[in-house]
């Protein structure tokens, strides 16, 4: 039995430590955020990229998933400044039904400690886009000339669907209800999928940069529906006393990006495939004649550091859930309502969605916006099988053998270690296995909040449109996968006794 | 009529035993190392001391008599059969015995101490427990089943070693078998390691639940034999469950015969053949099928 300890002990003292990056003497910390479209991204690598220049030690959490979650990980401190929209701000964050004034914005905002930058000085508002040929089928040249066409297939990401300023105004506005063909889509697949010819709308920021190339034609807003979404910067007012250089560095981008000089950033990344750092430092170049030094691309080390970072998140929540739910099953397996309780609850989180998880986790405190929330995340999802298999394998032992320990005069405590737990091992062993491998794939999801993993070259595969890069961390989380499951099946040998493993003579 | 068929029966039941026909196993019986017994205490004489003894002890589930209040006493170094179709109560008793379920009036007491929530772990030391296909753990090898509890009192390696070899020569276990898992061994071995791990820490008390319930018949006998030999070499106060009247005469002292919950009759064999009594213990003797129906036929002519 103590085999079975010490694999436990084994797999908590190799899982890597996770989260331990806390460094820097002097230097404030300003942690940059940013959303997952290649625009924030590249906004937040020029921000982050001026702070350092300031002396702070600046970190960027990038691709954070939608407005919600970036402004969650704002409003609890987890992220010190990002870029938003006024449109945004406005429908999303302040649920206003009017227009309300920059200023009426500061206003609603200073009492939870957030301020507001002047514009950066490009508008980036959403508009809707068809192909030139659609255009050309159909008639098609004002949003209101979608009313006649209610066959059009629509794809907008969930975002604008459910906004008020989005699909749902929009409908209303021009009188668009009848159209019901819409789909929920990831912004940067939607141009994929209007360019093979699977939808026929999709919702653009009219500073994409495929929106050129794709030869799409964006419908005139002709009865002046949407907003300006011009860009600012939400930042901690904190900032001020805590890095003040850094605040000022950052807020020298006021005025100084118009349309075009941030279309031709975005383009770098969409269509010419450069780095984020590459087009952020391109348009500190053009826009405040910054000269930033750029490290080129190591593939290599990227695996290597996302291989890593992947391990780490699933070893340590996996360790976690060992040490909790064995212990659970084992008291579940004793006590009836302790399982009808510890089963149902864990097989609740198993049914919460991993974005909803992961976005009820990022306000709690202690977490936000860090690896600690997707090991926290990762954890739940790993107790059910553990904590299943556990009680399983232990209530499945033959009475026989139950009454056979007992009836030996062992004290409860040995029979749990001597008899029970190495009769139900195989059961338990297999609940970690599951585990470990849909971990292994869940992980993936960690890259949503910014906590790195194989799943940040998936995401920024998806939004640069680049399959190379989706392999980058697809293959080697698969490759993962595989290697957990040969590693628990050479475990299982060691830590399930020999007489378990043999077929009964007779 | 029944009193004539009585004493037919009785042959009939002296006729199976093994140790007589001789063909059963060539080294079988005529093995004993040591007999050990004391001349005074032979079966038959009343007890001085009873080792196990049941004080009006009854058990029920719901509305269903499991055990009828029931006082028994099993003298030293006897060997008690219960006997009774299934679902009677006998295994209840013996489990009520070991402290598997707790009476719910009256008390067990063995070897003079009362079997209660706090003795029981030192008590069941004292008493070894055999069931049906020996109830081995799957995830230990035969010598670390037979060795568990001692290893876990912490008894010194070199005792241990000691006694598992003892212990394989009285069940005559050969000593490659104790390094098998259980899934390596027969039935027949599985059931002497079981003895063996019941034996170990010398026991005073043995209780066996059909240990030889699920063995075909030749290794059966054969083990009849063997734990005839065991009782007679041990002198073990032992209680015994078994359905089979013939296993039951040939291994016990005295048999207890029960139905639904309560001993109908109990006494050396020939009291319940001669002196039944109640119809149900002629009836039960005679169900019991011991040869075939032919010669059952040719028997019975006068």
């Amino acid at each position: 039995m103590s085999r079975v300890l010490l694999a436990v002990v084994l797999i908590l003292a190799l899982a890597p430590r996770a989260g331990a990056q806390e460094v820097a003497g002097g230097a404030p910390r300003v942690v940059v955020g940013s959303k997952a479209f290649a625009e924030s991204w590249i906004l937040g690598e020029a921000l982050t990229m001026l702070a350092r220049d300031a002396g702070a030690d600046a970190v960027h959490r990038a691709n954070l998933g939608g407005t919600e979650i970036v402004f969650e990980a704002l409003r609890t401190g987890s992220v010190d400044v990002y870029p938003d929209y006024t449109g945004t701000i406005a429908q999303v964050l302040m649920k206003a039904t009017g227009r309300p004034s920059l200023a009426e914005m500061r206003a609603h905002f200073a009492p939870l400690g957030i301020g507001i930058s002047d514009p950066l000085g490009f508008n980036n508002s959403y508009a809707l886009a068809v192909t030139e040929s659609t255009a050309a089928r159909h008639g098609l040249a004002k949003v209101s000339d979608l009313a006649r066409h209610p066959d059009l297939r629509l794809g907008f990401t969930h975002e604008f669907i459910g906004r008020q300023d989005g699909w749902r105004g929009l409908a209303q506005h021009y009188g668009l209800t009848h159209l019901r063909n819409v789909r929920g889509i990831q912004h940067d697949l939607a141009y994929r999928a209007i360019e093979s010819g699977q939808i026929d709308v999709m919702e653009i920021y009219t500073t994409d940069a495929k929106i050129e190339r794709l030869h799409l034609r964006i419908l005139a807003d002709d009865r002046g529906f949407f907003p300006r979404y011009d860009c600012v910067l939400l930042y901690r007012l904190d900032l001020e006393r805590r890095a003040p250089a850094a605040l000022r560095a950052m807020l020298r981008l006021v005025g100084r990006i118009d349309e075009r000089k941030m279309i031709r950033a975005n383009a770098l990344v969409e269509l010419e495939k450069r780095t984020h750092q590459e087009a952020a430092a391109a348009l500190l170049r053009e826009a405040l004649a910054v000269e930033q030094r750029v490290e080129a691309r190591n593939v290599v080390r990227e695996i290597a550091t996302h291989t890593r970072e992947h391990l780490s998140l699933v070893g340590v929540s996996l360790a976690a859930a060992i040490a909790v739910g064995i212990p659970l099953g084992i008291a579940a397996a004793r006590a009836r309502w302790l399982a009808m309780l510890t089963l149902t609850l864990t097989g609740l989180i198993q049914t919460i969605p991993s974005l909803a998880l992961l976005a009820f986790l990022i306000p709690l405190p202690f977490l936000g916006i860090s690896p600690a929330t997707a090991i926290v995340a990762l954890f739940l999802y790993s107790l059910l099988p553990i904590v299943r298999n556990t009680y399983t394998g232990l209530t499945t032992i033959p009475p026989a053998l139950l009454e056979s320990a007992e009836a030996l005069g062992l004290p409860p405590t040995a029979q749990l270690w001597r008899v029970h737990l190495p009769l139900a091992s195989p059961a338990i062993m297999a609940g970690i296995k599951t585990s470990a491998v849909i971990n292994v794939g869940t992980a993936t999801l960690a890259a949503l909040i910014g906590a790195g993993g194989l799943g940040e070259p998936i995401l920024r595969g998806i939004s640069l449109v680049d399959s190379a890069l989706i392999l980058q961390g697809a293959v080697p989380a698969a490759l993962l996968a595989l290697a957990v499951q040969w590693g628990f099946d050479l475990l299982d040998r060691w830590v399930v006794p020999r007489g378990l493993r043999l077929p009964r003579a007779e | 009529m029944t009193a004539g068929r009585a004493p037919l029966l009785h042959r009939l039941l002296r006729v199976r035993s093994p140790a007589e026909s001789g063909s059963w196993r060539a080294n079988g019986a005529t093995r004993r190392i040591d007999h050990r017994a004391p001349t005074t205490d032979s079966p038959g004489l009343p007890p001085t001391t009873a080792v196990i003894a049941l004080e009006n002890v009854s058990k029920r589930y719901g509305d269903v008599v499991a055990l009828a209040p029931t006082t028994l006493a099993v003298p030293a170094q006897q060997c008690l059969a219960l006997v009774g179709p299934s679902g009677c109560g006998k295994s209840t008793l013996l489990r009520l015995v070991i402290g598997l379920i707790t009476p719910d009036t009256g008390r067990v007491v063995v070897a003079g101490t009362p079997m209660t929530r706090a003795t029981c772990r030192q008590l069941r030391q004292r008493i070894g427990y055999v069931i049906q296909d020996g109830g081995l753990f799957p995830h230990l090898t035969a010598a670390e089943n037979v060795t568990l509890m001692a290893r876990h009192l912490g008894i010194e390696q070199e005792k241990i070693e000691r006694r598992l070899a003892e212990l394989a020569e009285l069940v005559q276990l050969p000593r490659e078998f104790l390094a098998r898992y259980p899934a390596q061994l027969s039935g027949g071995q599985r059931q002497r390691v079981g003895l063996m791990r019941a034996l170990m820490l010398d026991p005073e008390v043995l209780l066996m639940d059909e240990p030889l319930g699920a063995l075909d018949p030749i290794i059966r006998s054969q083990l009849q034999n063997d734990l005839k030999r065991i009782f007679q070499q041990l002198r073990k106060t032992v209680l015994l469950v078994t359905h089979d009247m013939a296993e039951a005469a040939f291994l016990a002292d005295e048999v207890a015969l029960m139905r639904a919950g309560a001993i109908v009759q109990r006494g050396p064999l020939a009291d319940l053949l001669d002196r039944p009594a109640d119809p149900f213990v002629t009836e039960f003797i005679r169900a019991q099928r011991m040869l075939p129906a032919e010669a059952w036929a040719a028997e019975a002519r006068p």
